[in-house]
């Protein structure tokens, strides 16, 4: 089955990297958020992206074969709205809302109503349970998780999850579609932080404590990473880039999912978002920027 | 306004941001570790606001961006080209 038409729910910055890496290979899109607002902020974010990427010649996703589109043909293939009903003829949805539980249960129930019965949705969260998720709509089955890496455009590779109820053809589809984005994926199995933020967020919270308790500087520890590792980033730099409030919110769930003190946060990641010290988004977090 | 009048606009520009020296008029600014590709994109959409212009896709070669001769030369096309169409 090949996918022509797709939904992406959320233009966020993953939601704007997904609906353009599909734009980039030829894929219809429809880009849903709340407001005019912020799908006309969304739409320059994605110009800007596309500009950036000619500019300097970034290699972007792109289908095999074909030549790359420019800046105008590819935003031609968006339709932006704020209206699900935009939705009734899509092949697949790729979910990029914010990652708490009661605003994943409304848009799932919201795309229950409005997406025909072959629609497979792929819920792209770093932590909600993808099982948990397929429970909110009529077509368990259907559901799967597809943890996209920032920039989507980009990176190669992304971590899909099998939920509880998720059938292997559901998995075919998605890995049909990832291949036609011009990627691949690892499949795992549902589990709280699946594979990629179980252990990175363990990693970069363990990091964090060894600078609370002064035995180490940001750079060292990161320096240690990629030096003796090979690494391209530490955890600590990491950490700036995903940003500390989402960092600190991750360890949280896996903290309650797992009932684990070894998920407990370090007293100085709170402190440090309670300062606003959120990493590159804020100006300053490990280091200044 | 004429080239040098462009010139001159292009010199503001990056004296908000390249506070150490001024840029020699053949200067690759890519080259000086001033300039990343962040304020390279500030300063395509400064061209297009300042100079009325549109910069399409098939312009967004670093070429046109290099240097302030080129920048310069680059929006001087850009306009003949709309005037001659319009």
């Amino acid at each position: 089955m090949k996918i022509e038409k797709v939904g992406v729910i959320g233009a966020g910055v993953i939601g704007i990297g997904v609906a353009q890496n599909l734009a980039q290979t030829r894929h219809q899109v429809v880009l849903i958020d709340l407001s005019e607002e912020i799908l006309a902020r969304a739409r320059r974010e994605l110009h800007h992206q596309l500009r950036f990427q000619r500019l300097f010649k970034k290699e972007g996703a792109k289908n095999e074969g074909t030549p790359e589109d420019g800046a105008r043909e590819v935003l031609e293939r968006i339709r932006f709205s704020n209206d699900y009903r935009a939705l009734e003829d899509v092949d697949f949805v790729v979910e990029n809302v914010t990652e708490k539980w009661e605003i994943k249960q409304r848009v799932y129930a919201q795309l229950e109503e409005v997406c025909p019965e072959r629609c497979v949705m792929a819920a792209n969260t770093s932590a909600i349970p993808i099982t948990r998720i397929a429970s909110a709509t009529r077509r368990a089955p259907k559901v799967l998780g597809i943890h996209f890496m920032n920039p989507v455009p980009l990176k190669p590779m992304v971590e899909v999850i099998r939920g509880h109820h998720t059938s292997e053809e559901t998995i075919e589809i998605a890995r049909g579609l990832l291949s036609q984005m011009g990627k691949t994926g690892v499949v795992v199995n549902d589990s709280p932080g699946f594979v990629s933020n179980r252990v990175l967020m363990l990693t970069i919270n363990e990091a964090i404590f060894l600078l609370q308790e002064q035995v180490s500087t940001a750079e060292d520890v990161d320096s240690i990473f990629k030096h003796c590792f090979g690494h391209k980033m530490g955890p600590l730099e990491t950490a700036d880039l995903i940003g500390l409030d989402t960092i600190l919110y991750s360890i949280e769930v896996l903290y309650e999912a797992f009932n684990d003190s070894k998920y407990r946060p370090c007293p100085l990641l709170k402190k440090m978002v309670d300062a606003g010290l959120y990493g590159r988004k804020s100006g300053a977090g490990f280091y200044s920027y | 306004m004429d080239a040098a009048q462009t010139k001159e606009k292009i010199r503001e520009f990056f004296s908000r941001f390249v506070r150490a020296r001024e840029l020699r008029d053949d200067e690759d600014i890519f080259a000086t570790g001033y300039v990343n590709s962040m304020l390279a994109m500030q300063l395509v959409a400064f061209v297009e606001s300042e100079f009325g212009i549109t910069v399409e896709d098939e312009d967004l070669d670093l070429e046109n961006f290099k240097s302030l001769d080129n920048i310069v030369g680059f929006i001087e096309r850009k306009k003949t080209v709309t005037h001659a169409g319009a």
